[in-house]
């Protein structure tokens, strides 16, 4: 018998408004000052990896690229610096999303965390080339981070299409 | 015949297709920016999208500090109080005699012929946020184009010097710290009157460049802006010796410094009104005009952007 894991489950289609309404969520989170904490997980980055791993044809490069534009505005980094590193992680959780959904959560995970860590690590390259200085270990805590919030983002951001089909009067969840 | 599949197949450009343009225009983006500084007109434009949503952000926060200094104790704002009282008694009488001094040396200064000195005058504004990019070290003030804010304008707190306005919008503004890796300020020990150049090391620290091996420098010394660059008035303190490193290897030692205003820290400060340009004596104006026909005073307001190395 062929094991069954939460990620072949058939789930109700996704709501469109919610994706762009997680963004937002997302992009808040990024910009709350957390500049003491350089190991805070990119909370856009994650997003849009989670949404181009489930929703390759609605979370595309383009979405990536203006968010990654509103993040350089944001952050006073370099224009074009989270731009690339977004459009490259969408690019390889789309390649990637027909592999990555066959595996459990924690697999998942594993598959997300070299997409992560590339977002941070095209960021060092663009500004070392550029001449700043290197940011510290704790830099790149916040994929590790990101990593292990996969599962609990994916139970979250999935709730919604985990509803019945069919409401019940006498049972209303 | 040709064989068009049909229109449910059709998904737009390939996706490397895609990722080499949007990569491609990322780089453009990142080189017009990091070379030629050329973008800031993008990025006012983009800053009028971000900055709502950015103190949509910050209100929770801004909330929870409020809630929090409603309830500070009144045995504590009766400490601060009686405290801020003696302190300023304790300031009075240097503070009365400076003044009766800046108006003699004026005159003295007068008498001389000598240029006088700039009085120094500013707007307070308040610090809103550190900057999220860890490469650099910048801060966020209330303060934009709005209040006449202008690129170049140093930036002081009680202590000392903070920064410089690196970049204005419309409603903040950004201000380079003196810690960030990219930020010179020209200073002068005041033991020995030597100039040099004070460069942010990124960590919290200053480095005191182009000093000889066997320069006459000491622990706890204490340096402050010589305005040799016409952007920060001279005499404000900048930071203060902590350790000296005289290696024989290299022609220059190495001094680190700690800045004496709370760079990294969240407080009020006080955006200094930029330095009018000093005007060369006629006969260096032609020569400079005559070499490459540029005005000599339109460097002095720009941002400053010193080449490393």
């Amino acid at each position: 018998m062929q094991t069954s894991y939460s990620s072949s489950r058939i789930l109700l289609p996704v709501w469109p408004p919610f994706i762009g309404l997680t963004l937002l969520v997302a992009l808040l989170l990024n910009l709350l000052p957390t500049a003491a904490w350089p190991a805070m997980p990119d909370w856009l980055v994650l997003t849009l990896v989670f949404w181009s791993v489930r929703e390759t044809r609605r979370v595309g490069m383009g979405l990536a690229f203006l968010s990654g534009l509103a993040m350089d505005v944001a952050d006073a980094s370099l224009l074009g610096q989270h731009a690339l590193a977004y459009v490259l992680a969408v690019y390889g959780g789309s390649a990637l999303s027909r592999r990555i959904l066959w595996f459990p959560l924690g697999q998942q995970a594993l598959h997300v965390f070299p997409l992560l860590l590339l977002v941070q690590l095209v960021q060092l390259a663009v500004r070392t080339l550029a001449g700043a200085d290197s940011p510290g270990i704790a830099y790149l805590l916040g994929p590790c981070l990101a990593t292990l919030l996969w599962p609990l983002l994916t139970y979250l951001l999935l709730l919604p299409q985990h509803q019945p089909v069919d409401h019940d009067a006498n049972r209303p969840l | 015949m040709d064989h068009q599949p049909p229109p449910f197949f059709k998904r737009g450009p390939a996706p490397v297709a895609l990722l080499s343009f949007y990569v491609a225009l990322s780089a453009a983006l990142l080189v017009l920016d990091a070379r030629f500084q050329a973008l800031e007109m993008l990025r006012q434009a983009l800053s009028m999208f971000s900055l709502p949503l950015q103190s949509l952000a910050h209100m929770p926060i801004q909330a929870l500090d409020g809630f929090g200094a409603y309830f500070v104790n009144v045995e504590r704002l009766r400490d601060e109080n009686a405290r801020l009282k003696r302190a300023r008694l304790g300031n009075v009488a240097t503070l009365l005699r400076t003044q009766q001094l800046e108006v003699e040396n004026e005159r003295l200064r007068k008498l001389l012929g000598v240029k006088e000195r700039q009085q120094a005058s500013g707007h307070a504004a308040q610090i809103l946020y550190a900057a999220r990019d860890p490469f650099s070290r910048r801060i966020v003030i209330d303060k934009g184009q709005q209040d006449k804010v202008v690129a170049g304008q140093p930036v002081i707190d009680d202590a000392g010097i903070v920064g410089q306005v690196t970049r204005v919008f419309p409603f903040v503004s950004e201000i380079t710290l003196i810690t960030d890796k990219e930020q010179a300020v020209p200073v002068q020990i005041v033991r020995t009157g030597q100039r040099s150049v004070v460069f942010g090391l990124g960590n919290g620290q200053l480095d005191l460049r182009f000093l000889p091996a066997n320069a006459d420098v000491q622990n706890g010394d204490l340096l402050v802006t010589s305005g040799l660059d016409g952007v920060f008035l001279p005499g404000f303190p900048v930071a203060k010796v902590v350790h000296i490193e005289r290696d024989t290897a290299y022609s220059f030692a190495r001094i680190y410094c700690l800045p004496l205003a709370a760079v990294e820290n969240f407080s009020e400060v006080m955006v200094l009104d930029p330095r009018p340009p000093v005007a060369l004596p006629e006969q260096l104006t032609s020569e400079a005009s005559g070499r490459d026909g540029r005005s000599p005073g339109k460097s002095a307001g720009k941002k400053r952007r010193l080449r490393k190395d």
